[in-house]
This record gives C-alpha cells, structure tokens and sequence, in this order.
C-alpha cells in the first residue's frame, strides 16, 4: 500500500473477492429455496433449518480449523518430496490458523479476510450439495456433523492437493481443474452417495418390485427460482475461483515480460472475459441436451444447465466457447442416464439428483479436461507435471471416492451405529414438522374460536 | 489502540485483547463442541414427544390425511 498502484490493485482486489462472496451468498439462498420446494408440505420447516444452519456451523469450522488444513496440507502431508505439513514461510498455515493475527482486523492484512470468506462459501456450497440429497428422513444434527466434515475438512484436503498452486496433485499428476469440477462438485456427489447408502430411500420411495415412485416438489416455483439463484450465484463462484490481477514478477514463475494478468487458482494465465463466455456457453449446452433427455422435463433442464457448467468447470479457463458447449450437453446426458440407472438398479434415493448433477458431471469433467487440455503446462512455474488424461482420471478417483464416497460412508455408519443418522420411522410418516404444523393451526383455531364468540 | 496519530504502515492489528487469541479459540471451540451435545439432546426429546403424542397408528393415519403428499 505505499505508492498508488499497489494501493490500488491491493483494493481492487479486496473489493473483487467481496463482490464474489456476496454474489456466491446466492447459491445457498437458491440451495435453500429448491429444498424447501422439492421437499413436501409437511418437511419444508425441518428442511430449511437444515441447510440455513450450514451458514454457522460451517463458518465457525472454517474458521478454527479448514483454512489451516488449505496451507499446511498442499504435499499430503508425506505424500509428495517427503515433506510434512507446510507451517512456515510466506504461505505457511501458522499465519493463517485462528488465532493468528492476520485474521483479526489487521491494518497490515487487507486480502486475508476476503480471500477466506470466498472459500468459505464454497465450503458452504460443498456441504449444501449434500444436504438436497437427504432430505425428508435424515436428521438434523447429523447432517450438520456430516457438513462439517465435508465443509471444513475433506473439500479443503483436496483443495490444498489439487487445488492450490503448490499442490501436490498439481505437480506430481499435472491435475487441472480450474473451476472445480472435481474438487467441490465430484466430492459433493461422491460424499452424498456414501451417506445415501447408508441412510437409506424415503419410506414408500420404492414399490415392492422395486420400480420407484415420483415425490412431486410441493412448490415448483420454489425450485424454479431457486435453481436460478444458484446459476446466479455460480458467476460470482467463477469469479471468485480466480486471481483477478497480478503481474509476472508477483508469480515468480516461467512467463516473461510485464503484462499483468487474471490467472486460476494454479497462478496460470485466463481472462475474466473467456470464463464468462465458456461459463455460459456450458449452461446453454447443459440446458439444450438436458431438455431433450428428459423430454421436456423442467427438473432435469434446470439441472441440466447445472450439470453443463459443472461437467466443462474443469476446463473452462482454456476451453473454446464451442467445446464448453458442448461438454456441457455431455454431461447432462450421462449424469441424467446414470442417475436413473444407479436409483432403479441400487435403489437410491437421491432426492434432488445431487449425486449425478454434481458427482457424477462432475467426475466426467475433470476426466475430459485431461484428455482435451492433454500437454498443457498445469502450472507456470518450473517443475510441474503437465495436464494429462491419467493424471486427471486418478485426481477424480481422488475427489470422488477417496476424499468424497468413503468419508461420507464410513461417517454415516458411525452415526447410524449410535442412532442418529435417520428420523425415527413414526415421525418420518407423520411428517418431520406435524407437531410444529398441528400446533399452529390450533393456535389459528383457537383465534377463530375467540373472534367468533366476540361477533 | 489509544491514538489514531499513527503512520498506518506501521499499523497491524488493532483488535482488542491482542495476545490471547488461542484462548479466545479454544472458548470458541469448546461452544461450538458444546452446541452439538445440546442439539442432540433436544433432537432426541422433540422426537420422544413427537412419537408420545402422535405416533400411534390412527394419529399418524390423521396426520398423512391433513399434510397429504
């Protein structure tokens, strides 16, 4: 801050990542909105408080411990150079754990605080992509243990391997994924599978041959605008994924000359201005094939758009408008068939098809990247292995199995063993919110009752 | 802080209680560690209550007529 140039690209960027953050405040304004809608009449209360208290639970992990876990953990730890965790130096976790000052209102510190808010929300993002999935019979409180683990340890674990410009994955598989295919949307979808296993389908989701039964959203308008909310929201995702300013000296690396530039999260050359397009350009193909998949089906469409900018994510840094386009489509198209593939063969109840918008368009994503960005350098600096097809399969293997399904599945068991992953039977029946529901619309009675005997 | 006649590039933080932020943390942990037995528990008795009052075979059937799918 003391000439003005660097005045002014440090507030720029200070304002850049907060514009992000409150436009990414939308994804979980939507993620509430297409619950409450797609769940029934007599859940939407329980429904609501579920994902709404993403927001502190979330946050406050974040805070002690998630945003450690990005610094310290970029080689494994001991997986890559034998290094352990990364404590020290100019990106060394100890400045960036709880208590240290820089995350206090710090004169000295103007990015810190922005720059942890915007993965922040996509921790909270990550945790909501589970949550549409369980709806209607899982509890409350193990939902909310099951975010945390997603939120503020596993999601960050595989930020710090693939996701981080020293990250181990990065260097030794040359693992590109820009705008996070794999490492929010992969391990979303793979954590919500683990979990469904174990929790069980909805009582009556299924009839006795196993073919199962259409639960109507109670309120489509609801999930309407909600699903816009969270395309609305994605924007500021795309944005807040990237480094908006920073010159060659800064990074230090391979790129010669004093041209300032955007770069993705690897410190490696993009524009604003591509990802916008591509970004939008996947949706379209995500909405086009996705109608026509589901014949016209508005659920699948919306989704569809979804699944589009998640399956192209990966690569949307690089790609040409045409390729996001369509990626986008083939990715609704083998999300939608796998979803319905998996639900009549395995009997899962994936209540918002969260486990195929995100897991499985997702996974698809990150493996096309490593074949269409085949030799590209996945970093500017010396050293690094260059995108690859292998390197990317095993890194959505990583996202989806080993840091997303297990984690999911062996918690969801744990929960369970002590009785607290599922609503007791009764209460799932009578609906999660009949007392709530029944009391209120005797209070209303009662009301009535007193302005009658006043007439 | 006592005085904002400071050169503000020497300025770091300027929050209050400077220096004891581990014990600030470990407080915060402890709450948040605190607020899921408390849930928990009230989960679990919102659930007894619900099944005492309501969950006998005719109220649930009573239940599913007045919040149909």
């Amino acid at each position: 801050m003391g000439d003005q140039l660097s005045a002014l690209t440090t507030v720029f960027t200070e304002f850049y990542y907060w514009v992000t953050v409150v436009l990414m405040f939308l994804i979980h304004v939507g993620f509430c909105m297409y619950e409450v809608g797609a769940s029934r009449r007599r859940n939407h209360l329980k429904t609501l408080m579920k994902n709404t208290m993403v927001i502190p639970l979330v946050t406050i992990t974040f805070f002690f411990f998630g945003w450690w876990i990005y610094w310290a953990l970029p080689n494994g730890p001991w997986i890559f150079e034998g290094k352990g965790l990364i404590l020290d130096g100019a990106t060394g976790a100890t400045q960036f754990g709880p208590a240290s000052e820089k995350m206090g209102t710090n004169l000295g510190d103007r990015l810190t605080g922005v720059f942890w808010a915007a993965f922040l929300l996509f921790s909270w993002t990550v945790a909501s992509i589970v949550s549409g999935s369980l709806i209607e019979r899982v509890r409350s409180g193990a939902f909310w243990i099951i975010a945390v683990m997603i939120g503020s340890v596993t999601w960050i674990i595989d930020a710090a391997w693939g996701w981080h410009f020293d990250g181990w994955m990065v260097k030794l598989l040359g693992y590109h994924d820009a705008y996070a295919s794999g490492v929010i949307h992969a391990i979303g979808g793979g954590t919500a599978l683990g979990v469904l296993i174990v929790l069980g389908p909805r009582l009556g989701r299924f009839m006795a041959d196993g073919t199962p039964r259409e639960f109507v959203p109670h309120n489509p308008w609801l999930v309407t605008i909600g699903l816009f909310l969270i395309y609305t929201g994605f924007w500021g995702f795309y944005a807040a994924c990237n480094v908006p300013i920073i010159s060659p000296a800064t990074i230090a690396g391979q790129i010669t000359g004093e041209t300032w530039t955007a770069t993705t999260i690897y410190l490696t050359p993009t524009t604003l201005s591509a990802i916008t397009v591509n970004f939008i350009m996947s949706l379209s193909g995500g909405l086009l094939v996705g109608y026509l998949v589901s014949k016209g089906n508005p659920f699948w469409t919306y989704s569809g758009g979804l699944a589009g900018i998640i399956a192209a994510s990966a690569g949307n840094d690089l790609y040409h408008p045409i390729q996001a386009l369509i990626i986008g489509g083939i990715g609704i198209y083998v999300a939608y068939k796998l979803h319905h593939w998996v639900e009549r063969r395995f009997k899962i109840d994936d209540a918002v098809g969260a486990v195929a918008v995100h897991g499985y368009a997702g996974f698809l994503g990150v493996v096309i990247a490593g074949f269409m960005l085949w030799g590209y350098p996945s970093s500017p600096f010396d050293g690094f292995a260059a995108i690859n097809p292998l390197g990317n399969f095993i890194g959505a293997i990583i996202m989806f199995f080993v840091l997303g399904f297990v984690p999911g599945y062996v918690l969801a068991k744990i929960l369970n063993s002590f009785g607290l992953l599922r609503v007791p039977r009764q209460v799932e029946l009578m609906g999660l919110d009949f007392r709530t529901l029944h009391e209120e619309e005797q209070a209303r009675q009662d009301v009535r009752d007193a302005e009658k005997a006043l007439a | 802080m006592t005085t904002w006649a400071v050169d503000l590039a020497n300025v770091g933080p300027v929050y209050p209680w400077i220096g004891f932020e581990v014990i600030m943390v470990l407080v915060a942990v402890a709450l948040w560690i605190l607020w899921h037995i408390v849930q928990i528990r009230q989960e679990n008795e919102d659930y007894a209550e619900d099944i005492r009052l309501y969950g006998d075979r005719e109220s649930i059937k009573k239940a599913l007529e007045e919040h149909p799918v």
